[in-house]
């Protein structure tokens, strides 16, 4: 694994909101081909830090670096032309519309005259979900007439296509039976392996520690700490989350308990 | 899980179940639904006023009274999709249709002299652009200050209602110039039978081609096809729809002494027994028609409906997905104004006056239309061809009681009701289809 550039750097991020520190000067980085799995309480600022990073939010203050070079990420296009994809919990999904739509939402597919190529568009979304779901038929039918699964992997399928680098993912077995979380994991891995960094954000440490390379964890907007997971127990891990307190074999952050 | 699923999934795919069937042949229940509610309402009213409604004559004068709540139908069709409201439309065809009345009749005749022949293009140019103005601007609050579309356009109602008095006074303003009046229908406003004649053939083509395109399109991806009979049985059905209109249209005749005007201007000679000259189609139909067929290509095959739709169905992904839903929602409210631009050439030439009272409660057609036609106020759904049929059934429950003779009071009381009826029917329908 390259150490020595990250694939990706947020730095001293902070943001309020109305005067609440939703994020407080947090640091993460990720480098090609590594899962991070970004661990915390609800409201412990996670997804707001990553809604900077996809671009719904802008931060107050801070930087973040893609490949090293300064990037200026001011709305989820940006995002998007830097190479970052998020597959938000609630999927982000018009359910009015059919999977090729939602698929290239914002990033249609023309016909030389202008007008929307829903053909090619649709036999480009054949293609990519029979890689990720073989089974997956309803091809006219609105995204709301899916099953909850399905409608997973129209979202993962949304944030692969476009030749992602950086893929986040909020939550994204929280709405799944195991066979298909099972997939999701697989999933991921295979991603990794192309050499695709991923921020993992998830409740469940299992799946963290089964999946992630590093964790980092947050509390009350800012970083505890940041670990790789050989370094730390998961006993360890939940006592960053939930007392703040940073163990030994993580790099401490602003958000660690003192003394 | 893998290998298993194919094995209980084979059967499910052979037995096709008629529901299967229509998907197949994408046919729309609730567009025949539409069509079967207006075949009962004109059958009804056929059969009350002892056969007067479905005469060429109220048929012809039917399309032209519907033509310019279709028109804004089209656009309110977009407004309630982004799960917005728009309740300025009455006001603001009656303030432009008041400044075009003041623009042509008083500003041009002393600026490039009376009956000028660009005086009718100078006018419709201005109703487009005032219209889409005041949409734009009130798009603006609504998209860029986040004030609620109902207020907004609620102010709008009143703001616009009275700039319509204030432009003259009071005053009304006739007449139109003779070049711009067709547009609202009427003698000067019909095509003439060869004419009419030409326009069908050349939909009819349109309509062919358009769906042999289509085949061949999906042919070429491979995609499953509509089985050819229902491709054929289609086209039979939309160009027996146009050629038919046309022959109502044509079935209209002049009154005899214009007929005769006519003739004579030609160069011919009236015959002892006299002739029979057709009306044809009514130019405020042909543009209606053309508004429709624009809008419907806008919603469905460019990128811009695409984003109307998305925002409708989740405002939030849209915004996500890197869509500029405010710009997108500005622009709606812009396209609404222009629309309302022309409907507001189209009444001002039909009455061949501007008064400022024109398209009072037009606002409420206009929405009962598109909600008729299956636009949801929760947003996301709708279509433009069902809104203009909605716009169609409203017209033709109103002029079908002043047929038999409905008290204006009880008229409201039952487009009310119908209204009412007809929103709970489709929730019922949706809520069946799941």
């Amino acid at each position: 694994m390259d150490m020595t550039t990250p694939l990706f750097e947020m730095r001293e991020i902070s943001i309020a909101f109305g005067g609440i520190k939703a994020v407080d000067h947090a640091s993460v980085d990720l480098h090609a081909g590594e899962v991070v799995g970004l661990l915390g309480h609800n409201g412990a600022g996670k997804s707001t830090l990553i809604k900077i990073l996809s671009g719904a939010y802008r931060a107050d203050a801070g930087e973040i670096r893609v490949a090293g070079e300064p990037a200026s990420i001011a709305s989820p296009r940006d995002a998007k032309r830097y190479g970052i994809e998020t597959i938000y919990q609630t999927l982000a999904l018009a359910d009015n519309v059919d999977a090729a739509a939602n698929i290239f939402l914002g990033r249609e597919l023309l016909t030389s005259w202008g007008t929307l190529d829903d053909s090619a568009m649709e036999s480009e979304t054949r293609k990519v979900m029979g890689r990720l779901n073989p089974h997956f038929r309803r091809f006219k039918e609105p995204v709301k007439a899916l099953s909850g699964g399905q409608r997973q992997s129209v979202a993962i399928a949304r944030a692969i296509y476009f030749n992602a680098r950086v893929l986040i993912m909020d939550e994204p077995t929280a709405a799944l039976g195991p066979a298909e979380t099972r997939q999701v994991a697989d999933l991921i891995l295979e991603l990794k392996k192309q050499g695709i960094g991923i921020f993992l954000i998830s409740h469940d440490l299992h799946d963290v520690f089964d999946l992630a390379d590093r964790v980092s964890v947050m509390k009350n907007g800012k970083v505890v700490g940041t670990a790789h997971v050989r370094d730390v127990t998961q006993d360890e891990v939940l006592g960053m989350i939930i007392s703040g307190k940073c163990p030994p074999g993580a790099v401490a952050g602003p958000g660690a308990l003192r003394g | 899980m893998t290998e298993l699923a194919p094995a209980p999934a084979a059967p499910s795919q052979d037995v096709k179940t008629f529901a299967d069937h229509l998907r197949a042949i994408e046919f729309d229940a609730r567009m025949v639904g539409m069509i079967a509610a207006l075949a009962v309402i004109w059958l009804g009213f056929n059969w009350l006023s002892g056969g007067a409604f479905l005469t060429p004559r109220n048929l012809w004068n039917l399309s032209v009274q519907t033509a310019s709540v279709a028109v804004m139908a089209c656009g309110m069709v977009l407004v309630i999709v982004t799960r917005n409201i728009d309740l300025s439309v009455g006001s603001m065809l009656g303030f432009v249709g008041m400044v075009v009345g003041l623009v042509q009749a008083r500003l041009l005749p002393d600026l490039i002299g009376f009956e000028h022949p660009a005086t009718w293009l100078i006018s419709i140019a201005t109703a487009v652009a005032l219209g889409s103005l005041i949409g734009l601007f009130q798009g603006a609050l609504i998209a860029y200050l986040a004030i609620p579309s109902f207020i907004v356009t609620l102010g709008g109602l009143l703001v616009w209602r009275g700039g319509a008095w204030w432009v003259t006074q009071g005053q009304t303003i006739a007449p139109m110039d003779s070049r711009f009046r067709p547009l609202g229908g009427g003698i000067e406003g019909a095509i003439g039978t060869s004419a009419s004649w030409a326009i069908g053939l050349v939909i009819c083509a349109l309509i062919v081609a358009g769906i042999a395109f289509a085949r061949r399109r999906r042919k070429r991806y491979g995609f499953a096809l509509r089985p050819l009979w229902a491709e054929l049985a289609l086209a039979m059905l939309a160009c027996g729809t146009v050629l038919g209109s046309v022959m109502i249209a044509n079935a209209y005749a002049l009154p005899a002494g214009i007929a005769r005007r006519l003739t004579e201007a030609k160069g011919g000679t009236w015959p002892d027994g006299g002739l029979v000259i057709g009306h044809g189609l009514a130019v405020p139909v042909l543009l209606a028609l053309t508004v429709g067929v624009a809008i419907t290509f806008l919603t469905t095959r460019l990128r811009f409906g695409r984003y109307v739709f998305a925002i409708g169905g989740n405002p939030e992904a849209a915004q996500l997905s890197g869509v500029n839903t405010r710009k997108v929602l500005m622009l709606v409210y812009g396209l609404m104004g222009a629309l309302v631009g022309i409907a507001a050439c189209i009444s001002t030439a039909r009455l061949n006056a501007a008064t400022n009272s024109a398209g009072q409660l037009d606002e409420l057609y206009v929405i009962a239309a598109a909600v008729i036609g299956g636009t949801s106020l929760a947003g996301g759904v709708g279509t433009i061809a069902g809104a203009m049929l909605g716009a169609l059934v409203m017209q033709s429950l109103q002029s079908g009681m002043v047929l038999i003779g409905v008290d204006t009071p009880l008229q409201n009381i039952v487009v009310g009701i119908v209204l009412v009826l007809a929103v709970w029917l489709d929730g019922l329908y949706r809520k069946r289809l799941g």
